[in-house]
């Protein structure tokens, strides 16, 4: 790992003061679980990284008394200690679910909410030292007539063809949050439906934060009554990357979904609202049959890869099954 | 190149200073700088769990964690495991259950084991599967450990 100076500061100002206008130069230090795997293999090489672990009240999890309620989540605040809360779990239980089936018991006890929303992708041309991809100064994208199983299947307009990594991210635009940002001018407000763009070249990162910006928190209305669930897909049963990811967000008047909110995830460079797959139950009762047909919707526009063309399968059963889930209905798959 | 990092840690109960670069990782000053080396290096990526320590008793890898991080903080690591009077029960119990072969991992999993049972001294079998999930074996297949673990718990560890 190249050398680096490592900083400590004890107010988010100063560790804004400490990071530079152009990303590469300076990297915040959450847990660590991506920043020193990104340095270990030369992805990253920072000659600054700047710990947020003396930051006081940077973590924990709180509750302001508004209406609808919202509970703040401090951007230090560990994923096990998200996915263990018990209030996350009654009211928010999609986000309660991404957390706690995030990688290990390890990389949940040390990766942070903020570094899980600005992760690096986790294509491997990308995290090959000895690749020169497009977002390393390259000329081209090598996933996109290379290995590419695991890549996105809405690749139209792409030039790079990453999966946006967070299992958290979805569950949040789900739940309409919103994270405080720090910058040099002082604070701003990011829905987490606006975090996420896809990037195109070296200089570009998987979201819209400047490089001077830093995550203070996440906060989440808690509405009443809604109903909500995450499905992931993935070949094992832990520690395991999704192949694909539905959360789904609605209100019940009677039987039928109102206001319903599909998110998916691990199938296109940012986190996409399946605007058709909600239109599909809007207004209708969740059964088999048009949570079926949501799942469908939720493939439109897809244009797969030489590889990864099982992702569309995959993809209408998670729909399926997160508003099967949050419907209450039976969960027929698991034995 | 940049100046050595004095940190202040309690490890294994003993109050210690030790000096690091700060691309150390905790990991590589429990090996090469407190000669340590119980903690062992395998894919020093976050995914084999041989580093696994606690700190602060939450389970971490330390091959993810720089040195510097641990100011202030408590590092148990698998050399502070057995006491003066003896073996750990889970250390018992692998030996009785022949629960490693050639070793390697059998630090990170004693450790891991060690936090799950603090967590939850009752584990069911799904539970410590699950929790073990970040331990890489490649001998024992697995079986023998799970059966050590819950053994250990039913001993009351």
């Amino acid at each position: 790992m190249k050398n680096f100076q490592y900083f400590r500061p004890s107010s988010p100002e100063a560790a804004v003061a400490l990071l530079d206008k152009t990303w590469g130069t300076a990297e915040l230090l959450g847990g660590g679980t991506d920043l020193l795997d990104l340095q270990k293999e030369y992805v990253a090489q920072p000659s600054k990284v700047i710990s947020v672990a003396a930051i006081k009240g940077f973590d924990g999890i709180s509750v302001l008394e508004k209406e609808p309620p919202v509970v703040v989540i401090g951007a230090g605040t560990k994923i096990a200690t998200v996915a263990s809360d018990s209030g996350i779990k009654e009211h928010f239980p999609a986000l309660a679910s991404a957390a706690g089936g995030l990688g290990t018991p390890q990389i949940r006890n040390m990766a942070t909410l903020g570094g899980n929303l600005c992760q690096r992708n986790r294509c491997w041309y990308f995290r090959d030292e000895h690749v020169r991809c497009l977002l390393k100064g390259g000329d081209k994208c090598y996933a996109l007539d290379g290995e590419n199983r695991y890549h996105a299947i809405f690749t139209k307009e792409h030039t790079c063809v990453i999966v946006s990594p967070s299992t958290i991210a979805p569950a949040l635009i789900a739940y309409g949050a919103s994270a405080e940002v720090l910058g040099p001018k002082g604070k701003r407000t990011v829905k987490l439906a606006e975090f996420y763009r896809a990037p195109r070249k070296e200089g570009e990162r998987e979201h819209v934060l400047e490089a001077n910006e830093l995550v203070l928190s996440v906060s989440i209305p808690a509405e009443k009554g809604l109903r909500s669930a995450n499905y992931e897909v993935a070949q094992k049963r832990s520690y395991d990357w999704p192949m694909a990811q539905a959360v789904v967000a609605f209100h019940l008047d009677g039987k039928k979904a109102k206001e319903v909110r599909i998110i998916l995830g691990h199938v296109a460079p940012t986190p996409l609202i399946a605007d058709a797959a909600m239109k599909e139950v809007e207004g209708k009762e969740i059964t088999e049959e048009t949570a079926a047909k949501a799942g469908e919707a939720a493939t439109e526009g897809a244009k797969p890869l030489k590889q990864n063309e099982y992702k569309l399968r995959l993809l209408a059963v998670a729909v399926k099954r997160a508003l099967l889930t949050a419907a209450g209905a039976k969960k027929y798959w698991v034995t | 190149m940049p100046k050595k990092i004095h940190v202040q840690a309690v490890i294994n109960g003993q109050p210690m200073d030790f000096l690091c670069e700060p691309r150390q990782s905790l990991l590589e000053v429990l090996r090469d700088e407190l000669r340590l080396t119980g903690s062992k290096e395998g894919c020093n990526n976050g995914n084999c769990g041989a580093c696994n320590v606690l700190l602060d008793g939450r389970l971490v890898n330390s091959c993810l964690v720089f040195g510097a991080e641990v100011q202030g903080k408590a590092v148990t690591t698998i050399e502070g495991i057995a006491t003066a009077q003896g073996l750990h029960p889970l250390q018992q119990k692998f030996l009785e259950h022949a629960a490693l072969q050639c070793g390697i991992c059998t630090p990170g999993f004693i450790v891991a084991a060690k936090a799950l049972l603090e967590k939850n001294p009752k584990p069911s079998e799904e539970q410590v599967r699950h929790w073990l999930a970040g331990n890489l074996c490649r001998c024992t297949g697995y079986d023998k450990i799970i059966r050590a673990v819950l053994d250990a718990a039913r001993l009351g560890s």
